[in-house]
């Protein structure tokens, strides 16, 4: 195993490093809260000559995204970072650069959408691009948000899949708080991510291609179903890049992170940093003797369903937390994906009730988080649920 | 179309086109309603049809005007309308490709 460093770093910190480590030939972006840093550190970092990176200030994240989209299929391994608004304003590139099959990475720092306008942390903006064709990769702290970054840049150029991709941290409580990573060694990121050598480019002058023509009712229809066929073969590879990534940094990775779940007989589905503090509650809770357990997505999109339904079956309780309300009166999104989940999960039905938690940066803490626990012993002793959807920590 | 019978796996990803000129491919005549009748008596051979069409499809034999490209000609009607002798008319395409002018 090769030596790493253990440093007292930032997430924004840990992923600016990342990105210094994977040296994009092209970065570009605009900067907003709580993302600025990545831009600024990422800045300083072309000006000090430490990349080779092409960095292109634009006018708005519309632009970052349109001049990545531009650099990737040139032949570019491009990059730009976002937050909240910003991935708003790219929204249209989004699909383009999925529907163009360019193997983007992007880090999004999870911020709450406007309005009433907010830069703290919920998941509001990303959960609103989970049907744009890009991979969805959540990381709970520096560690994970460094090490799924650099992941991520071999999943998305992987030959099976080429697909853009986006690394998610918790805005603020990850972005801006102070934590413990261990950082690889500059030599060992660059090996692990390669070159990236793509198989058709626009700068490839001796094989002239056309990248976004138009494409009828012929042929659109067929190059979307490729699109399907390509997130279908991500989980094997988001798998086998653990894998590789385990033997260069000793840490592990899968499509989600199954916490004392195995006999627990209720559980929390949780995201991102939240899943801390629901794992020291759980701590507590297996002390007393209570059997719970924690299931964290790390692969949001494409959505691992039948392993998740797998780990979930059995259960008696299930709580789905959800950062994002998606205002269809059938709770969070991730609610939604996980009851649709389960409905062909073997045994017998699995009672699961949403927990809608802090929107706008709202805290939660482990006295809630405790409290769900203990609403789903109830719910595993009586088999009534007497409410679905919970709004955690709003005042009444 | 003429390539229908090829399925989802059989072309490249992400909508990319890997050689070049392959519009000529693209029949786009199938877009009309509109498609213009060719004089030849009244022609002059000023070419300015053959300048303004925006899809070639004026074409040329041995400098002179030799007929409309109809899998091509989208309809558009500007060769009528820029056309200084008055000797291309729009009419309601029937259907039936080629039956007016020399074309294919």
């Amino acid at each position: 195993m090769q030596v790493s460093k253990r440093v007292a770093i930032t997430g924004n910190e840990a992923v600016a490093e990342a990105m210094r480590q994977i040296n994009p030939d092209v970065v570009a972006a605009y900067p907003i809260t709580p993302q600025t840093e990545i831009v600024q550190f990422f800045a300083d970092f072309v000006s000090d000559g430490k990349v080779d990176t092409e960095f292109v200030t634009v006018e708005s994240e519309h632009s970052a995204m349109s001049a990545t989209v531009g650099a990737s299929a040139a032949g570019a391994r491009a990059m730009t970072a976002t937050s909240s608004q910003g991935l708003a304003l790219m929204w249209e590139v989004l699909y383009i650069a999925s529907g163009l099959r360019l193997p983007i990475v992007a880090p999004v720092v999870n911020r709450a959408l406007s309005a009433p306008i907010n830069i703290h942390c919920d998941h509001s903006d990303t959960m609103g691009a989970r049907d744009s064709g890009w991979i969805q990769i959540y990381s709970e702290d520096a560690q994970e948000a460094y090490d799924n970054l650099i992941q991520a840049v071999r999943i998305a150029e992987h030959p099976d899949v080429l697909l853009p991709t986006m690394v998610t941290m918790d805005g603020f409580i990850v972005s801006h708080g102070m934590g413990n990573a261990k950082l690889l060694n500059d030599d060992v990121v660059k090996k692990f991510v390669g070159e990236y050598e793509p198989e058709h480019y626009l700068l490839d002058v001796e094989n002239p291609i056309t990248v976004g023509a138009l494409d009828f009712s012929d042929w659109y229809f067929e190059h979307r179903r490729q699109l399907a066929d390509a997130h279908t073969k991500v989980k094997d590879v988001v798998l086998q890049v653990a894998k590789e990534f385990k033997e260069i940094s000793g840490r592990e990775y899968n499509l989600f992170d199954a916490y004392r779940l195995d006999d627990a007989e209720v559980a929390i589905v949780v995201i991102n940093s939240a899943a801390g503090t629901a794992k020291t509650v759980v701590d507590e809770l297996r002390e007393k003797g209570l059997k719970v357990g924690l299931l964290k997505i790390r692969l949001f999109r494409p959505f691992p369903h039948k392993e998740i339904a797998e780990a979930l079956s059995g259960k008696k309780a299930v709580a789905v937390l959800d950062r994002a309300d998606s205002l269809s009166l059938m709770g969070g999104p991730l609610y939604i994906d996980l009851r649709a989940a389960m409905y062909d999960s073997p045994g017998p039905r699995v009672k699961m009730v949403n927990y809608i938690y802090g929107l706008g940066g709202r805290d939660i803490n482990m006295e809630q988080i405790a409290g769900v626990y203990d609403d789903l012993m109830e719910i595993a002793k009586t088999g009534e649920i007497t409410q679905p959807v919970t709004y955690l920590g709003v005042r009444e | 179309m003429s390539a229908v019978e090829k399925g989802w796996k059989d072309v490249p990803i992400g909508g990319l086109i890997l050689e070049a000129g392959s519009a000529k491919k693209y029949e786009t005549g199938d877009w009309r309603t509109h498609k213009p009748v060719w004089d030849k008596e009244k022609c002059s051979n000023c070419m300015i049809c053959w300048i303004y069409c925006p899809d070639a499809s004026i074409l040329i034999k041995d400098g002179e005007m030799s007929g409309i490209d109809y899998k091509h000609c989208k309809g558009c009607g500007i060769c009528a309308h820029e056309c200084p002798r008055k000797c291309i008319e729009m009419v309601l395409d029937t259907g039936e490709n080629g039956e007016a002018g020399a074309g294919e």
